[in-house]
């Protein structure tokens, strides 16, 4: 149970001190019992002559501070204190400050132009920056041919590992899912024209082409690409990569090719992998509802896809992995200040490559329709 | 005698009245027995036991590792222990289930290594969280002169309220989480290698500052120092960490007395003699005549 402190007043002896009344403070003026004291002070009207503290039990800073700043207010004079509390209330009041809580905030109309200001010049030191990350990828490459040894093989074979292997699980059970429902959705519209046959066609082509890697992407850039960015930005906030260069350890070769050359090479054998999965759902779904026996499915998926498809899978891949990476990258290269941006710089790495790996796919589906891989 | 409306006590919410304020009145604030900590395989600690008296500075040393940063955070609730008691404020905090339990935590503050900021807010905010978490009947305009003050108090430019913890140098931000640690006047004070990484004169001003709170609050200090000069300044009581243990509590004068091969190297070392060099030629007691006891009275009854 906690007590609290509490004042009274006396009107002052107009004859002796000229009228200024005494304050009488009393009880524990700590913290924890000063509750809603403050307010009821600062209501208060003088003048005050003097400030009793001869009834206070107990006092720490902040009383001392309450009732040095009431004495200043007031004009008073501070009496009844033994010296350990006087030497509390110098040492607090020569310890006023006077600084603002928080940095002062411009007004709305200035906030707002400069806002969308810094956001232009933001966008273009952004391309800036981005070109000139990709042009020091590019020299560490060749830095890399030029001297093999250079190249760790071990930080890449781990990479191979968080970025491929241990995405299997994920990828497979997704891929097979949306097999299931493309092709059982699928089927349910071609029905109606008794074309439930071309239910195959559908699920294969749609498979290869476009949704297993597609969704392979979205899947490693959510898994990979935000621990990349998460992994550099933090390691750029313990000074880890500054303490690389002073070693004479490139962070671009030491941290972002293994982590470009894994997704790169990664992102081909995941998206076929998907795919395969993506067939292998759709067939479950038709044995089971549509009556397509198993393997009849699987036969006719090779009669009916063409063989560009699987090309088409395999040159999206690479340029896919390649945007996931060096996004996840370069967002972690560019963390400094505060762990908050590492989150920050996290989540930009992820929509910055969902939104590039869709567009780019917008573009590679017309530019291969129109090369004849229709 | 004219009568102010009576207390306003009766807006608080109630729970705001459960927290436990009273001032502690028994002779050890700290006590630790038999603690054990392992980290898997690797013993930590084994059978350590640790009495911290009211109103000192209990100065911490011990090699790398020897596990002074693990007691401190086993001493505040942040470690469970394998085994051992702990009471903290005569609180038992090995006994408590869940984190609520241990509701003496406006009564003691502590400063981490780093300063263990909140980075998202200003210092001046940072000061003020601890306020606004227990007492938030204050009210805003006193919790911001209080956060000032502090900020001040803790030898920081008063202009240094408005900065983010990104801004500030090293020292600046032991300073900044001082003051956060201070923010609630606590009865006892945890600090973690305060000085290290100071320059000397801010290293300096740091320890007059801790002994001035200290005298003038009556506060218990359990300090983790690696710094010797710190120790000669500061520290009433020295407790040694080897071998897993505390091996040996008392003033300088004391552990040196004793012959255990690790103390011997450590305070008779090139280092730990000169810094009982330094502190003979300048031979000033700064904290001389303030002792502990009667400098309690002003935050006691």
């Amino acid at each position: 149970m906690r007590s609290f402190a509490d004042f009274s007043t006396e009107a002052g002896d107009a004859d002796s001190d000229g009228g200024g009344g005494t304050l009488i403070f009393s009880g524990p003026m700590l913290v924890s019992g000063l509750g809603m004291i403050d307010r009821r002070l600062r209501d208060l009207q003088g003048p005050f002559k003097t400030i009793d503290l001869g009834q206070v039990e107990s006092i720490d800073t902040v009383g001392a501070w309450i009732a040095w700043r009431t004495a200043r207010d007031h004009d008073a004079k501070i009496v009844n204190c033994s010296p350990e509390v006087e030497r509390l209330i110098e040492a607090v009041s020569k310890a006023e400050g006077g600084g603002d809580i928080r940095p002062i905030r411009a007004k709305f109309l200035e906030r707002v132009p400069e806002a969308t200001g810094l956001l232009v010049t933001g966008w273009l030191s952004g391309i800036k920056g981005v070109i000139a990350f990709l042009g020091a990828v590019v020299v560490a490459f060749g830095a890399v041919i030029r001297h093999p040894r250079r190249f760790r093989t071990k930080a890449l074979i781990h990479q191979f590992e968080l970025v491929g292997v241990s995405s299997l699980p994920i990828i497979g059970l997704m891929s097979f899912l949306i097999g299931i429902v493309v092709a059982q959705q699928g089927a349910v519209q071609l029905r109606q024209f008794g074309a439930e046959i071309y239910t195959i066609n559908l699920t294969g082509r749609l498979s290869l082409r476009e949704l297993g890697v597609l969704m392979t992407a979205i899947m490693v850039a959510g898994r990979s690409g935000s621990a990349f960015a998460a992994q550099i930005g933090t390691m750029k906030l313990t000074e880890e990569v500054d303490a690389m260069r002073t070693i004479g350890v490139s962070p671009i070769e030491a941290l972002v090719i293994p982590r470009i050359l894994a997704a790169v090479l990664m992102m081909p054998l995941l998206g076929f992998y998907s795919s395969v999965m993506a067939i292998i759902g759709g067939a479950a779904i038709a044995a089971l509802t549509l009556g397509i026996p198993f393997f009849t499915f699987l036969g006719r998926i090779q009669e009916v896809v063409p063989i560009h498809d699987l090309w088409v899978c395999l040159v999206k891949a690479p340029v896919f992995g390649l945007i996931v990476a060096v996004s996840g990258c370069y967002q972690g290269m560019q963390v400094k200040g505060n762990s908050e941006e590492v989150g920050l710089r996290t989540t930009m790495a992820v929509v910055q490559a969902i939104f590039m790996v869709i567009v780019l796919d917008a573009f590679f589906a017309v530019f291969f329709t129109n090369i004849g891989w229709a | 005698m004219s009568e102010v409306p009576a207390s306003d006590v009766g807006e608080l919410p109630p729970e705001a009245l459960d927290i436990d304020v009273a001032a502690f009145t028994g002779e050890f604030p700290i006590r630790v027995e038999g603690l054990r900590n392992a980290f898997g395989d690797q013993v930590i600690h084994d059978g350590l036991s640790l009495e911290v008296r009211k109103g000192e500075i209990l100065g911490v040393v011990g090699g790398s590792g020897s596990g002074k940063s693990v007691l401190m955070r086993s001493i505040i609730g942040l470690q469970t222990p394998e085994a051992g008691q702990i009471e903290v404020l005569g609180r038992s905090i090995t006994d408590a289930e869940v984190d609520d339990d241990i509701d003496i935590r406006a009564r003691w503050g502590v400063l981490f290594q780093g300063g263990a900021l909140f980075s998202t807010l200003t210092v001046a905010e940072n000061v003020e969280v601890p306020l606004k978490e227990f007492y938030p009947e204050l009210g805003s305009d006193l919790t911001h002169e209080i956060a000032r003050y502090k900020v001040v108090l803790s030898g920081l430019p008063e202009d240094a309220t408005a900065k983010y913890p990104a801004e500030l140098s090293g020292g600046m931000k032991k300073r900044a989480g001082l003051a956060r640690a201070l923010a609630l006047d606590p009865e006892l004070l945890f600090l973690d290698e305060p000085t290290a990484g100071l320059d000397p004169i801010g290293a300096a001003a740091f320890d007059e500052l801790i002994v001035e709170l200290q005298s003038t609050l009556g506060l218990t200090v359990f300090l983790i120092t690696h710094d010797l000069d710190t120790l000669y300044e500061i520290c009433d009581r020295v407790a040694v960490i080897a071998d897993k243990k505390v091996i040996a509590v008392g003033t300088i004068a004391e552990l040196i007395a004793t012959d255990h091969p690790w103390i011997q190297e450590y305070f008779n070392g090139p280092r730990g003699r000169a810094a009982r060099d330094t502190r003979d030629r300048l031979d000033v007691k700064r904290h001389a005549g303030v002792k502990s006891g009667d400098s309690a009275a002003s935050r006691g009854a």
